[in-house]
């Protein structure tokens, strides 16, 4: 950690926060603060200065017009690039996962990304709607992902990045893979409150952040009812 | 009324009867839907001859419709879809049933205000608010703001009556004129009726500047979009009207947020030359709207049902609530959105120190939430457990869309 607590950002709430994207602001702030680490948390709205210190960056989702102009906002500020630079983790959500890559489509035009992640997003023959479910990359050490995805774009990723998981329901990058990662860079198209069905995801940014290899243990009751549920429905849609 | 719309117009009525008879709903969709497959203008031709007011927004529309037909009432026999039942079946159902009467108050759902305006041709419009609201399926907010102001283009001869509180109704309610092609901006009234949520407005729809706020006061930065002076004012627990005159408003239905309907739906009625000191003695007949605010006694337990179906509407139900044991039940059924993000959209803190119950067939998705915002709970797995966990006395119940109706069947179908 770069100071004393665990400082996290959540990028332009003002544009980029569709539904429910506050929470993995939430989720991420009490786990760390459960395992008694200081947490400070910053909501940083497009018309400030991004602080380039934080621990972490959380990216959420939006309309076309906000994803283009947080894009062209975060190229003008620069702050994220230098938190990058310095090992600062970030999390990007559906829109917020497509502006990290080299260019993305809104209102029909094509815009520069972040150039952050090695991918490019277009527009796909339909709009992406329901539950998505995958396995993660091993390597990452997180059980299988669980979440809802609403978008229309398809994500093409490039050699300089690694899918996040293999698709086994709904979409993600383009019916096979989804997401992507690269050091402490991850992006998924599970949208909103993503980390609330995958604590292990949640742990896993705060792993990279803290640089602690291993979290005392939360009760996660609730989180793997609702990830059992949730697997349980998408087994159900697949036989109907 | 021509003959084929007289026909449709019959068999409508008896399709609802027959729906009601056998306990299928309301009758207030199949009915007109039945009807308008016999003759598609039938809504335009019921609408002929009528003064009527439509109510459109994301929150707060079923409410504010009943309140408006009962104060539109002192003028003479008010047709009105008191159902909920806010598409143009449900329309065409309602005033088919309702026959020959001079006005009619309806409620409609906000993504076919232009397909209603241009069916009713109505005399007023009254536009609430706009907010977040089943994002899996419906149109993003700025999306349906611009449809609306599309819509009051063609229609500039209705009077408007709207939110001066919500940036995207003050927008969509002020299209541009066309002095040369004789189109003048629509005559607006505005009302303030108050905003808790402000999350889907921080950016301007008119340039994407920011918006600012201050106390009441909003405006844009980067253009000159701003609140504009509401002539309808809610203050302390009564209205004032636009010649500064303050009408105590004495309702059954609990909550700020309803203070701030009455005062829409006298906007409305005043369009109509109705005097709000008689108007708002009408008010305090509406007791609950279609199970909503309903109070029913069992086991000893006094249950009162609220409905929230979005961000929006469970910060105004948490305001609503007195501070006793709390059941809250979620479902993600179609007609709820089959998409349970928006609960880290509503923060719940202020259910700490309640008792708070859990249920529904997302009851999980809540489970998390609530750890989330260190509101602790106990999960049931039906109502009735749910009633035998708390204490004697008040027990209040918010539900969204579906958990709702599940739980007023429970009680019966409590109106």
């Amino acid at each position: 950690m770069s100071t004393e607590s665990l400082r996290i950002v959540w990028i332009y709430p003002d544009l980029l926060s569709t539904y429910g994207d506050r929470g993995n602001m939430l989720i991420l702030a009490r786990r760390a603060q459960l395992r008694g680490m200081p947490v400070e948390v910053l909501e940083v709205r497009s018309d400030q200065r991004l602080p380039a210190t934080a621990d972490v960056y959380l990216i959420g989702g939006g309309e076309d017009g906000p994803q283009a102009l947080g894009a062209q906002r975060l190229l003008a500020d620069g702050g994220l690039h230098r938190a990058v630079a310095q090992g600062s983790v970030v999390f990007g959500v559906c829109a917020g996962y497509q502006l990290l890559g080299t260019s993305f489509f809104a209102k029909g035009t094509r815009y520069a990304g972040l150039e952050l992640l090695d991918l490019s997003s277009d527009r796909g023959p339909t709009r992406a709607v329901g539950e998505l479910a995958g396995e993660i990359d091993p390597r990452l050490g997180v059980p299988a992902l669980s979440g809802f995805e609403n978008h229309g774009g398809r994500t093409h990723l490039g050699p300089g990045v690694s899918p996040l998981a293999r698709v086994t329901a709904g979409v993600g990058n383009d019916g096979a893979t989804e997401g992507a990662w690269r050091g402490k860079l991850l992006g998924t198209y599970s949208h909103g409150p993503a980390l609330a069905r995958n604590p292990a995801l949640a742990d896993l940014l705060l792993r990279w952040a803290t640089g602690v290899h291993q979290l005392p243990p939360l009760d996660d009751t609730w989180a793997d009812r609702l990830r059992s549920e949730r697997r349980a429905a998408v087994a159900a849609a697949d036989r109907a | 009324m021509p003959l084929r719309a007289k026909v449709a117009s019959s068999v409508s009525r008896t399709a609802a009867a027959l729906s009601r008879a056998a306990g299928r709903g309301d009758g207030s969709v199949i009915g007109g839907w039945i009807g308008l497959k016999i003759d598609p203008d039938l809504l335009a031709h019921l609408s002929a001859g009528r003064a009527i007011a439509l109510v459109s927004g994301t929150n707060g529309k079923t409410t504010t419709t009943r309140l408006a037909a009962a104060a539109v009432g002192v003028l003479g026999r008010v047709a009105t879809n008191s159902f909920g039942a806010n598409m143009p079946t449900g329309h065409t159902s309602a005033l088919a049933k309702a026959g020959s009467t001079p006005y009619a108050v309806l409620e409609v759902d906000e993504h076919y205000l232009a397909q209603v305006l241009e069916a009713t041709e109505p005399h007023v419009v009254a536009l609430l608010n706009l907010s977040r609201d089943q994002l899996d399926r419906a149109k993003e907010v700025a999306m349906m703001a611009q449809l609306w102001r599309a819509a009051l283009v063609r229609h500039a001869d209705v009077r408007v009556v709207a939110n001066a509180d919500d940036p995207l109704v003050v927008w969509a309610a002020t299209p541009p004129g066309d002095p040369a092609r004789g189109i003048n901006p629509p005559h607006v009234t505005w009302f303030s009726a108050g905003q808790r949520w402000h999350d889907d407005s921080w950016v301007c729809p008119e340039c994407g500047s920011t918006i600012q706020r201050s106390g009441e006061r909003w405006w844009c930065t980067g253009c000159p979009l701003r609140r504009p002076e509401p002539q309808w004012t809610v203050d302390d627990d009564g209205v004032l009207d636009p010649t500064g005159a303050w009408h105590k408003v004495k309702l059954q239905l609990p909550g700020k947020v309803n203070v701030g309907n009455a005062a829409t739906a006298l906007a409305v009625a005043a369009e109509f030359g109705v005097r709000p000191v008689d108007a708002v003695l009408q008010l305090g007949t509406v007791a609950s709207v279609a199970g909503r605010y309903a109070q029913v006694d069992r086991d000893g337990r006094n249950i009162r049902l609220l409905l929230a179906k979005n961000p929006a509407s469970w910060l105004e139900a948490f305001d609503m609530a007195d501070e006793a044991p709390t059941l809250l039940s979620i479902n993600a059924r179609d007609p709820d959105g089959l998409d349970t993000s928006w609960l880290f959209d509503v923060d719940f803190a202020p259910l700490r120190g309640r008792q708070v119950l859990i249920t529904g067939d997302r009851a999980y998705d809540l489970a998390v939430r609530l750890d989330v915002n260190g509101v602790p709970f106990q999960h049931v797995r039906t109502f009735n457990e749910a009633v035998r966990a708390v204490p004697p006395g008040r027990l209040e119940v918010i539900a969204n869309y579906t958990a709702f109706q599940d739980i007023r069947a429970e009680l019966d179908r409590v109106n």
